[in-house]
């Protein structure tokens, strides 16, 4: 499966280009609209042009990535999807409870990490050693919290919170714990 | 004159309070209170940025006050200044776009106290007891009081609550005055005053030969449309409010009620649709209204396709009911349909309407070549390029595949809300503030020209360099609401910080610019009982 660094660097190339873009735009138009001019209104079609634009975007970035992220169509259908491996942690008092001291995946094995809240709404996310995030998601109390991801190169993660469950959670993160082997 | 006639009576002494009306009182009380507010807000958020960069450095701040700060800070940042310049401005200028009275003055001094009082409250009670469950309330967090003081928790809670009476007010004060009949007037149609407001009529000219003529302009249209989402916020707020405080009244009884007899999940959904009619409604909404009415004042000019700007200003009000669940896309339990079609769907429909926007403001400014770089207009401008910067973040982020690597990190908060707010949402205000500051003074004179330019400029790089800095941290995994210690991400978080102190000095060099255009007795004069009685906007011309 296709890493989420460089989903990522896909990202941040397409936003930055982006933004280069609408900003000599702006700066254009704040030049040229102190200039003269004929006055006239700009033509109907080209709002209507730009609506059609604007609808073609919203709606294909959406199937773009279903069809290029590979998480995203196996986050949907998950439930159907046998995995390979299973973790079930739990989290309460601030603390993971892991179902054992180092959680080892064999590259390329689709694992279902299975996260149950004892008391407060937490986060549960996977971080590469130099801090980049692999994936995460919510952990709501009282209800089932489930991923599946696919690893594809060997790797060591921490296991982190990602989300804010009051100034005790702060140092929830248990380092070098997931080690993905060839 | 000089410096200190200047700073005491203002640019050449031309502000005269004692000329004020009592609506113009209200509306100039209103801006204010919003500007020392965000005065708060730029201060909190700058020792939040020292902090990420040293907690050492930010000022003896502790690690349970830097999340008091960021509970604070945005809920003091939008109820504390954005709601208070946006309903003072608004509560100014229905009646004055209607041409009639305000229904009640006395009612709009009551929202502009309850919201002052109200943030005082929330913001000291979080100050003093570091209650800090963050503006998102996720349950149980609210009310785990092995965390949180029972006491400073009660109080935020009430501070909140008063906040959100106070906008009750304004919501009613809006629609009386759409809808009523002043003294001695012709009876009004109501009924369809409050159709042409809400955008049926526009909807319906969209489809029908025969045109209905629309009976409230299109800024009015745009503030009744965003007041609707505005009251359904507030009762949402507060009914998550009187929850949180039953809680809290109980433990206060030494009564410990069970967390579980709140789903959480069902929670976070109902206040997520809540807390989202201001983030993807009514600000949309009103900053969309508020750039039409700018665009054809600064130029004169008839919107362009104003049918169609009616429509979308329509379609994004239900839009904005029905967006919530880009918030949940991360939590497994929720079911992905809502994803799809909520999350994903319905939030594409933003870019959209606020495209839409953009472009309608774009193309009646340009119809109107050639113009003067005013204040208003180069702050208008910045608006706009900052709402199309954070938009698109906003959708990137509303994906499924992009949510599960950005949820929570400092992409969210940075690309996309603190360009929004800071550039999108503030630089509009601020364009009006420049552009209403003479009608609302009787003509006070800016005092320098200079420091409104370096205003811009400041407030421009520092916003999006702080925005782009943060973004760049979270596309490298920082996440928004956790502290790193061992300096992990502290280049782009110095570069976020010195972004930071430019909004400070833009902030600075504004209010020193109002405080000696209108001298500090003037700003003492404000708040002083007005000396004509009268219900009129405007003193009559002499």
């Amino acid at each position: 499966m296709i890493d989420s660094n460089v989903v990522l660097t896909g990202q941040t190339i397409a936003y930055t280009l982006y933004v280069l873009a609408i900003m000599a735009l702006m700066g254009w138009f704040a030049y040229k609209v102190t200039r003269d001019g004929s006055g006239k209104e700009i033509k109907p079609a080209i709002f209507y042009s730009f609506v059609g634009f604007l609808v073609v975007i919203g709606v294909s970035l959406h199937i773009v990535t279903h069809e290029t992220i590979p998480w995203k169509p196996m986050d949907l259908n998950r439930a159907e999807i046998k995995a390979d491996k299973e973790f079930h942690i739990t989290m309460e008092n601030h603390e993971f409870r892991l179902p054992s001291s180092k959680l080892i995946i064999k590259k390329n094995e689709i694992v279902r990490f299975n996260v149950e809240s004892k008391d407060l709404t937490y986060g549960f996310g996977l971080f590469r050693r130099d801090n980049t995030m692999a994936f995460q998601m919510q952990v709501i109390p009282g209800h089932i919290n489930d991923i599946l991801w696919q690893f594809d190169r060997p790797e060591v993660y921490s296991i982190r919170s990602t989300e804010y469950s009051g100034p005790k959670g702060i140092n929830m993160i248990v380092r070098d714990v997931v080690e993905v082997v060839d | 004159m000089n410096l200190i006639q200047t700073f005491t009576n203002g640019e050449q002494g031309l502000f005269k309070p004692n000329s004020l009306t009592p609506m113009q009182k209200l509306t100039l009380r209103f801006v204010v209170i919003g500007l020392i507010y965000y005065g708060v807000v730029v201060i909190e958020g700058m020792l939040m940025r020292l902090f990420e960069v040293t907690p050492s450095i930010a000022l003896g701040v502790e690690p349970k006050q830097f999340f008091a700060i960021m509970t604070a800070h945005p809920l003091v940042g939008i109820f504390g200044s954005t709601y208070s310049i946006v309903f003072g401005a608004f509560l100014f200028l229905v009646p004055f776009l209607m041409k009639k009275p305000l229904w009640s003055i006395k009612l709009g001094n009551w929202t502009l106290w309850l919201i002052t009082i109200g943030t005082f409250v929330f913001w000291f009670a979080g100050f003093v007891s570091h209650y800090s469950p963050l503006y998102t309330l996720y349950w149980p967090l609210p009310a785990d009081f092995s965390q949180f003081s029972v006491l400073g928790g009660t109080f935020f809670i009430v501070g909140i609550a008063l906040v959100m009476v106070g906008t009750a007010f304004f919501v009613i004060n809006i629609f009386k005055t759409i809808i009523y009949t002043p003294d001695g007037w012709e009876k009004q149609p109501g009924g369809a005053l409050i159709k042409s407001a809400l955008g049926l009529t526009g909807l319906t000219n969209l489809f029908s030969k025969k045109k209905k003529e629309h009976l409230v302009s299109l800024p009015v249209a745009a503030i009744a449309r965003g007041t609707v989402d505005t009251a359904f916020n507030a009762a949402v707020i507060l009914f998550t409010g009187v929850l949180i405080l039953v809680y809290m009244v109980a433990e206060l009884f030494g009564v410990s009620l069970k967390h579980s007899a709140i789903d959480a999940l069902l929670y976070k959904n109902w206040f997520w649709w809540g807390l989202d009619l201001i983030a993807d409604g009514l600000v949309l909404i009103f900053v969309a209204g508020t750039w039409y009415l700018l665009a054809t004042l600064i130029t004169g000019k008839k919107l362009f396709m104003e049918n169609w700007a009616r429509a979308a200003l329509f379609i994004e009000m239900v839009v904005s009911w029905t967006v919530w669940s880009h918030h949940l896309m991360s939590d497994q339990a929720q079911p992905g349909i809502l994803k799809i079609l909520s999350g994903e769907m319905v939030t594409a429909f933003e870019l959209i309407t606020q495209g839409l926007a953009f472009f309608i403001t774009l193309a009646t400014l340009w119809s109107a070549r050639p113009l003067k770089m005013s204040h208003p207009l180069k702050f208008l401008l910045g608006g706009l390029l900052g709402f199309a910067l954070a938009v698109p973040a906003g959708i990137m982020q509303a994906d499924l595949g992009l949510n599960r690597i950005l949820h929570n990190t400092q992409w969210i908060v940075g690309p996309h809300v603190h360009v929004a707010v800071l550039i999108g949402l503030t630089m509009t205000l601020y364009s009006a503030i420049y552009f209403l500051l003479p009608i609302l003074t009787n003509g006070a004179k800016l005092y320098s020209e200079k420091l409104a330019s370096f205003h811009f400029w400041a407030h421009l790089l520092g916003g999006i360099g702080m925005g782009a800095f943060m973004g760049m941290a979270g596309l490298k995994g920082m996440l928004r609401r956790t502290i790193y210690f061992n300096g992990e991400y502290n280049s782009y978080m110095i570069l976020a910080a010195l972004s930071g102190s430019l909004l400070l000095l833009a902030f600075l060099a504004f209010f020193y610019n109002i405080v000696m255009s209108v001298g500090l007795n003037g700003v003492i004069g404000i708040f002083m009982p007005s000396k004509l009685k009268t219900t009129d906007l405007l003193p009559a011309e002499k």
